[in-house]
């Protein structure tokens, strides 16, 4: 068995292993990598996001598990110091050392930090890694404690660096951008397109300084300022310098390898170095004597490596496309082919208009037929065609104007993506073609644009080409005569929002009738009956006790079914708030039944292992005790979770438990698009976690900051600020027409974050309905919810008191015997399911 | 585990050699199930009222071998009368017992009639 050595775990190291291990003949290698960073590789495109939600795991290109099940070992945080070509041995900085056969660099590259003057003093960051932008976010923070208007700055005015400033104003630092050339973007923006991108970026706040050399910087300990000539300085806290790359090729230059005059490892077009079983990929490999600063090109060379060792003749093209587009900045910026071309090249159609920051320029061959390149600032929506245009050379129209001038003035919706050739390239990132996002789709392996992505990973790389793989979709599946609607399920051409008018208006009290009546013609499913209960239940303020056939299966046996189909049981528990008789109860009770006890994520107490026949005896028995249903099986309030606050907490500012309480009470039981969950915080310190709730309080001097829309779960999100210090009174006017906004409006199974997120206006819109009642529906949606409130009752009290209700609570309908299949093992004193085999 | 599966199998109509009398009709609910037992079987059986008929599954997914199935919902996919699975959603015709969206086995499934308001199972043994 022979072994490849892979150094270096960033995005290019990781694709190559990627590329590899799906290859057939890759079994018979050991693949080894080394990673100098404490984890695995990372989305470094996706770098900024990290400041929204700090979270590493959501950047993860893969997560460790993934190495050990494709048979690769992979060791992070230990740096490879050294190879030795002769002995075919590798040495780490632990002194460790390895054998090849193949060597593989995948070292990529570090932030160039140019040799000015104090650039060593605190403050001064580089933007690169996870670690870096920790280093920052922790700055920052110290800094604004002390200095409310810090001022940061970016040196470079490039793609990276823009990205940088729009980071720093973010993180609440006034943003300067200090350019040394006389441009923004120099390598990828003329003239003109750079002065409108400067006005539209100052606009939104970036102060830009071009045509500056930095001397110096100035502070004792930590950075205070830039100098840039004698009397011509920035004060500033911060620094970050994104002055470039230089490969990270110290290995290729110790070791010997043919290196490039300003640096990186020589490579071939089959990604050997000088030594033929040394191969180097990504930002570290010179081709072509370029650098190629991007992830495509990248992976494309990961691509040629993996063959290459696999014996299969495959080729680095010549040509590579370096066509960008900045991301995240809140303003388009696009460059692709030849973005700047003289003009014994062909001519350029340049639009612009400064009152929009717009801009628009396309290269045209001399001959008018083909698309040689072009810049777009302020609107880059027709990037992902004109780069379509310009990569497969398709015919552009006689008149090429009309690709970018605006619709209706002479500007023609131009280029359908259903015109593509198959081969076009539609995801650079992960080379896949139009021709196979198409394919997945007529085979049927992929319906949706989920499975889309799923098969082909098309859109997983920079994101960029999302929008025209969706486009893709739709026009696959409507060529196939499949509608893409966004309705509930096969059996409805309705979405929620339109059923929920429906229903409203007819007064329907019946699934039957509403499928008889504006349904397909068919006999519902597991997607439209519940959507269906859900909305009954909010409209004619129904419990799930309702027609309990179309509730979803927790709903309908009103508890959560456990892995083997035995229940879990959650009394509610205001608040949190629990008197010692009563969780004494609770304990008598879980052990009578020998139940598994656990306190939840939401701060109460889960009675885990019940069978379908004792969940009504054990619940008659916890109603004696005071207990009612806790809806943790519903698409309902769960808890509102409360901190102990002015009640006995030194800082509360608030009575949050009291609150609390009563916030939970009102809108226990009421059914929404999903489950909604509540936090109320007694001051700042935030012990409830309230900002991560569907609507969260904290109190503060004057009254409760009201925040809404904040999520746990896959894609976690803080809840955003909807009113500040308003009284109890106000907060409960408030969260009542929010909630019944969003359970108007929603999509099925759509939590509040999710609606928030895609509502159009976004907060400002949200704010001006809910608090200036813009479309004049405030009144509706209190009166609404009061009905809700006041019709509350407790399904498993309605349950256990209605025989009728009680029949469906047995195992089998024809024996009083429990389910016979049933086995538990012993867990830390208590039980558990047997596990899955 | 799969021990378990091993003694549920279809049952064609011409096969019935035995029927078994379960419950009365309204033991079960309007287009739903309820799970009825026949010696050491599980068997799940759907009151499909949209389509006035009756169907009868094992009770017990394939996915996880847990016997849930009779608590699931009913309706149709595309047409074919289907039961989800509670636990995971996986969806099996009620006519032929086959996986429709997955390549899990298929359930087996037994013919049912109505006498005298009372349900009836066929058995082959
Ligand atoms: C029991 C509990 C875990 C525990 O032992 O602590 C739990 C258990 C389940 N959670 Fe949870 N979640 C529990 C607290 C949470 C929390 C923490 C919290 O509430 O503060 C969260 C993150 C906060 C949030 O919701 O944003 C949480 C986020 C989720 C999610 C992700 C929701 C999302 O918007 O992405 C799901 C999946 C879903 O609902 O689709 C989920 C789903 C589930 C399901 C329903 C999965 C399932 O279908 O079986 C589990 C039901 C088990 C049961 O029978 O009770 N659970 N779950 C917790 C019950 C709290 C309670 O008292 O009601
Ligand atoms: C903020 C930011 C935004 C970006 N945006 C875009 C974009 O929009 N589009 C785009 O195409 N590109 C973008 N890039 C560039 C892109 O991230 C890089 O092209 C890509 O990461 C290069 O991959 P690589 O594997 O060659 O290098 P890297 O991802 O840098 O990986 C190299 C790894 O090797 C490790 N290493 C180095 N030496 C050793 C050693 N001796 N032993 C062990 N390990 C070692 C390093 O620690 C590093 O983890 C962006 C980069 C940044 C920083
Ligand atoms: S985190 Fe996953 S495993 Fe844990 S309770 Fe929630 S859903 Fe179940
Ligand atoms: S156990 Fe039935 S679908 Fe998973």
């Amino acid at each position: 068995m022979k072994t490849i050595i892979v150094i270096g775990n960033g995005m290019v190291g990781y694709k190559f292993c990627e590329k590899f291990v799906a290859k057939k003949g890759s079994e018979n290698y050991k693949v080894l990598v080394f990673g100098e960073e404490p984890r695995p590789a990372y989305d470094r495109v996706h770098l900024s996001e990290y400041f929204e939600n700090q979270d590493a795991k959501a950047l993860e290109l893969a997560p460790k598990e993934w190495y050990k099940e494709n048979n690769i070992e992979l060791i992070v945080n230990e740096r490879v110091s050294d190879i030795h070509r002769a002995s075919k041995k590798i040495t780490t900085v632990k002194d460790r050392k390895f054998s090849y056969d193949y060597l593989v660099l995948a070292t990529g590259s570090s932030a160039f930090v140019p040799p000015i003057k104090g650039v060593e003093k605190e403050g001064v960051f580089v933007y690169r890694t996870i670690e870096d932008l920790e280093g920052m976010l922790a700055y920052a923070a110290k800094l604004k404690d002390k200095k409310p208007n810090a001022k940061a700055a970016v040196l470079g005015g490039g793609l990276l660096g823009l990205e940088a400033g729009k980071a720093v104003m973010d993180m609440g630092l006034e943003p300067h951008i200090v350019e040394f050339a006389p441009k923004l973007m120099p390598r990828q923006l003329d003239s003109r397109s750079s002065q409108v991108l400067q006005l539209k970026l100052e606009s939104i706040g970036l102060n830009i300084h071009l045509s500056k050399a930095t001397n110096q910087i100035l502070g004792e300990k930590a950075i205070t300022g830039m100098e840039f000539g004698e009397d011509d300085m920035l004060e500033v806290d911060m620094l970050v310098v994104s002055a470039g790359i230089r490969p990270r090729d110290e290995l290729g230059k110790s070791c010997n390898l043919e290196m490039g005059v300003r640096g990186g490892i020589v490579v071939n077009n089959k990604m050997q170095t000088s030594d033929k079983d040394i191969y180097a990929i990504g930002e570290v490999a010179l081709y072509n004597q370029m650098i190629y600063g991007l992830v495509a090109p990248g992976y494309d060379m990961a691509g040629i490596a993996v063959n290459q060792i696999l014996g299969e003749d495959s080729l680095m093209p010549e040509e590579i496309d370096m066509s960008t587009k900045l991301k995240l900045i809140g303003v388009d910026v696009a460059s692709f082919g030849e973005p700047f071309m003289p003009a014994s090249k062909g001519h350029s159609i340049i639009f612009e208009n400064k009152t929009q920051y717009l801009y628009k320029r396309i290269n045209v061959s001399l001959d008018g037929k083909s698309l040689l390149g072009g810049i777009l600032v302020g609107d880059a929506t027709d990037y992902s065609m004109l780069h379509q245009i310009y990569l497969n050379g398709m015919t552009i129209p006689e008149d090429p104007a009309q690709l970018i001038l605006p619709a209706g003035e002479g500007g023609a919706s131009f280029g359908d993506v259903m015109d593509l050739p198959d081969e076009a390239q539609i995801c650079s990132c992960e080379s896949v073609t139009k021709g196979q996002i198409c394919g997945v789709i007529e085979s049927g392996e992929a319906t949706d644009l989920a499975d889309v992505v799923g098969c082909t990973k098309a859109g997983t790389g920079c994101g960029g080409c999302k929008p025209m793989v969706k486009d893709l979709t739709e026009a696959t599946l409507k060529s196939l005569g499949i509608e893409v609607k966004d309705t509930i399920c096969e059996h409805f051409d309705l979405n929620r929002q339109d059923l929920y008018k429906i229903i409203q208006v007819k007064g329907y009290k019946k699934f039957n009738e509403v499928l008889d009546n504006h349904g397909n013609g068919g006999h519902g499913c597991e997607l439209c009956k519940p959507v269906v209960a859900s909305l009954m239940a909010t409209i004619n303020a129904d419990t799930a006790n309702e027609e309990y056939a179309i509730q979803d299966s927790n709903d309908r046996f009103l508890a959560n079914i456990q892995r083997n189909g035995t229940y879990s049981i959650v009394p509610r528990i205001p608040g949190g708030e629990i008197t010692p008789d009563k969780l004494i109860a609770l304990g008598e009770i879980a052990k009578k039944y020998d139940l598994y006890t656990k306190v939840t994520g939401g701060v109460r107490i889960d009675l885990f292992g019940a069978t379908l026949n004792q969940l009504p005896i054990i619940w008659k028995e916890l109603i004696e005790h005071g207990f009612e249903s806790g809806h943790a099986y519903g698409k309902s309030l769960r808890t509102v979770k409360t901190c102990v606050g002015s009640t006995w907490c030194r800082y509360g500012m608030d009575e949050s438990v009291s609150f609390g309480i009563e916030l939970e009470n009102r809108y226990r039981g009421i059914r929404a698009p999903h489950k909604i969950k509540g936090g109320v915080s007694g001051c700042i310190r935030e012990c409830a976690e309230a900002r991560g709730k569907d609507f969260g309080l904290i109190a503060v001097e004057g009254g409760w900051n009201l925040y809404v829309g904040g999520n746990g779960g896959a894609t976690p999100r803080h809840a955003e600020l909807l009113a500040e210090q308003i009284d109890n009174e106000t907060v409960i006017k408030y969260i009542d027409r929010y909630l019944m906004f969003y359970m108007r409006t929603a999509k099925p199974l759509q939590r509040t974050a999710a609606w928030q997120d895609r509502l159009e206006g976004g907060m400002d819109f949200l704010k001006e309905v809910i608090i200036e009642d813009k479309l004049g529906i405030v009144d509706d949606l209190e009166k609404e919810m009061q009905t809700l409130v006041n019709k509350f009752e407790c399904e498993w009290t309605q349950a256990i008191n209605n025989p009728e209700m009680m029949k469906r609570f047995s195992h089998f309908v024809n024996s009083e015997e429990e389910d016979d299949n049933l086995v538990f093992v012993p867990m830390r004193e208590q039980k558990m399911p047997e596990p899955w085999k | 585990m799969e021990e378990v599966q091993k003694k549920y199998k279809t049952t064609k109509l011409k096969d019935v050699n035995f029927w078994f009398k379960a419950a009365p009709v309204n033991a079960f609910p309007k287009d739903g199930g309820a799970c009825i037992k026949y010696k050491n079987l599980q068997i799940a059986v759907f009151n499909f009222e949209r389509l006035n008929k009756w169907y009868a599954t094992q009770n017990l997914s394939p996915e996880k071998q847990e016997m849930v199935l009779s608590r699931g919902m009913i309706g149709d996919y595309k047409g074919t009368p289907m039961i989800a699975c509670p636990l995971h959603k996986k969806t099996f015709s009620l006519e032929t017992g086959e996986n429709l969206n997955g390549d899990l086995d298929p359930i087996a499934v037994y013919p049912v009639k109505i006498e005298n308001d009372f349900v009836y199972v066929g058995f082959s043994e």
